[in-house]
């Protein structure tokens, strides 16, 4: 069996341009054999520009990375759809869609692409479908779990690969109102960039002082962070290709080589506590289990992890 | 502009055909639809009921079946779409592509509506569901602005069907995961958003909580009325702020701009509230009638009633309404 390849998914929150920058220059030496590029959140967030990701990615694919561009998530404005047809245009990288819109431009195009989390692939014919459209990789809906996972591995067609978002705050919904400028009593159209002040989004509580939600702009995200690591061997054998880290805005990389760690076959118990110390907030995994997803299943199901 | 409206059993259907709707969309009850509840929607048997009565009366029925199956269920969506079919259905309002496929495959000349659930809010996306099962009508997720609307409809191979009143969802339709990560179950997988098997209320001193899956979405002070603990509308704290941090409980009313979506061309006006009673149907099918009818004769004349805006105030969630998305202030 293949040993999993490791990506990292696009940057979701409003980072400051030479962060990013440096960021990609570390992730140059990391692990992770993918790396997704692009603004998938707002278009009114331009500190690192289409010129900028190209040449990113430019460099990154010169240290031997495979690069896609990631498009925008929720299309409004006519200015978006512009945007989106250039990125689907470049003739540099493959494309990741985050909306039926740049499948369909990408497909009409004649060009192979990737689907991301949100969009919504949840059975086989959908699978063959999009495979006839010039789909290559699919990166599974966080709403679904290994037992959906495993009946459309047994339905993807030859070639296609799968892709699970492994580790990150989940994102769950996407708005025309920004939350963030609405906590700052701001309208979008004068939010005044205050997402850069949140760069692993805002904390969203009950009133009972439980972390629930993490306001991203226009984007609601978990505040407990989903992570995957114990249901590794599960995943390997149900022959998923890739896993997704999403950046956070501190310590990634060491997730990265955590994760590099347990696909070689290390124990899993120790590298789970020291991911569990890297998070924000928290972990949930109750997606993966079939369950709520901010529910957390500690306990490792599988054989190999049977210490008793 | 055809009016539609919703109808979660008979006695529904028969208030929206007889206060005038255009058209009226019902589901089968089970997890195909997203208004999978206890006690709503419809048997076979009231189905063909449902046919009969509007048909009769010259209206059409649409079924909608806007759900997304996973591979162990995909065969109650086939289902759901075959009876729809076999007892002369209008239209199928449909979301998932492996359904839209089906669909178009088992049933070429069946007219099929892209549901909101599809979450389609640009002319590329319209483009991919019509080139490749179709669609000749899509309903537009309520993340737009009338201006976007107006520049989708330029844009769009097939008519253009918005939402009008009721119920507002803040999420774009279809890609809104906060009911499963709170409950494990969501409108895309289950049919419901913040399901009722799931919600306690809990008497306090000094008030109500209302909790989805034991998470606390709003606490009422005594005197103040308890609502339904739908997640994106309750109190919550975010830096030393305590409030409704995603939206009010408030529903969506375009009365007052009814002329202008007639000038950008919007072909149909949907009412939400499949979930709501027969009543709800009436009033809300009687008012919006009224005004469609008043705004075809005279755009440039019309004004909403005072009366119509309090009849529709009265249904509506915490008595409030608001513009959504379509008015630019509000995003």
């Amino acid at each position: 069996m293949n040993t999993m390849k490791l990506s990292l998914g696009p940057i979701q929150y409003f980072w400051e341009r030479q962060r990013v920058l440096e960021f990609y220059q570390q992730a140059a030496d990391s692990a992770a054999e993918i790396i997704y590029l692009g603004e998938v959140i707002c278009s009114k967030r331009r500190l690192v520009k289409l010129e900028d990701w190209l040449a990113i990615g430019t460099e990154l694919r010169q240290s031997g990375k495979e690069v896609i561009l990631s498009s925008l998530t929720l299309l409004e404005a006519a200015t978006e759809t512009s945007s989106l047809k250039k990125l689907c245009s470049n003739d540099e990288f493959m494309v990741e869609a985050n909306d039926i819109s740049a499948v369909q431009l990408l497909s009409a195009a004649g060009k192979h692409f990737v689907t991301g989390p949100s969009v919504n692939i949840y059975n086989g014919r959908s699978l063959q479908l999009l495979a006839r459209k010039g789909l290559k990789r699919w990166v599974l809906p966080v709403e679904l779990g290994l037992e959906t996972l495993k009946d459309l591995q047994d339905l993807r067609p030859e070639g296609l690969e799968t892709e699970v978002y492994a580790l990150g705050r989940l994102p769950l919904a996407y708005s025309a109102r920004c939350y963030t400028a609405r906590s700052h009593n701001l309208p979008k159209d004068d939010c005044q960039f205050k997402c850069i002040d949140y760069p692993d989004g805002r904390l969203l509580k009950t009133r009972e002082d439980q972390a629930f939600l993490v306001l991203n702009g226009i984007q609601t995200q978990s505040a407990l962070t989903h992570q995957v690591l114990e249901q590794l061997p599960e995943l390997q054998a149900l022959g998923v290709d890739v896993l997704r880290i999403s950046p956070q805005y501190s310590g990634t990389l060491k997730l990265v080589e955590i994760f590099d760690a347990a696909r070689k076959g290390n124990e899993l118990k120790p590298l789970n506590e020291k991911l569990l110390g890297l998070l924000p907030l928290g972990a949930c995994n109750g997606y993966l289990v079939e369950q709520a997803g901010m529910d957390y299943q500690a306990e490792v199901s599988h054989d190999t992890q049977k210490v008793v | 502009m055809e009016l539609v409206s919703p109808a979660g059993n008979l006695p529904s259907l028969k208030a929206a055909v007889d206060n005038g709707a255009d058209a009226v969309y019902v589901g089968f009850k089970d997890d195909t639809n997203a208004r999978h509840f206890a006690g709503l929607n419809f048997t076979e048997r009231t189905f063909e009921k449902a046919i009969r009565y509007a048909q009769d009366k010259g209206r059409k029925v649409f079924v909608a079946i806007n759900t997304f199956p996973q591979p162990d269920g995909f065969q109650r969506w086939k289902t759901a779409v075959n009876q729809a079919a076999d007892h002369g259905v209008n239209a199928l309002i449909l979301a998932d592509m492996g359904v839209l496929d089906y669909a178009s495959e088992r049933w070429p000349d069946l007219r099929l509506h892209l549901s909101v659930q599809a979450s389609v809010t640009s002319a590329d996306g319209i483009r991919f569901y019509h080139e490749n099962f179709g669609i000749r009508r899509v309903v537009l997720p309520r993340v737009l602005s009338v201006s976007q609307v107006a520049h989708v409809i330029t844009q769009s191979p097939v008519p253009v069907e918005v939402f009008g009143f009721g119920s507002l969802c803040v999420m774009v339709e279809g890609r809104c995961l906060l009911s499963s990560y709170a409950t494990g179950r969501s409108p895309n997988t289950y049919g419901a958003c913040s399901p009722a098997s799931h919600v306690r209320w809990e008497e306090t001193v000094g008030g109500t909580n209302t909790r989805l899956n034991d998470v606390l979405i709003d606490h009422y002070g005594d005197g103040e009325k308890a609502g339904y603990p739908t997640l994106c509308k309750g109190r919550f704290q975010v830096g030393e702020n305590t409030f409704y941090a995603l939206e009010e409980p408030t529903s969506l009313n375009t009365l007052s701009i009814l002329p202008k979506l007639k000038q950008i061309g919007v072909s149909a006006i949907k009412v939400e509230g499949r979930q709501r009673s027969p009543a709800y149907v009436a009033q809300v099918t009687a008012v919006m009638r009224a005004a469609i009818d008043q705004c075809m004769q005279d755009p440039d004349g019309y004004l909403p009633k005072d009366q119509w805006m309090q009849k529709l105030a009265e249904v509506s969630e915490g008595s409030q309404t608001t513009l959504g998305a379509y008015h630019r202030p509000w995003q």
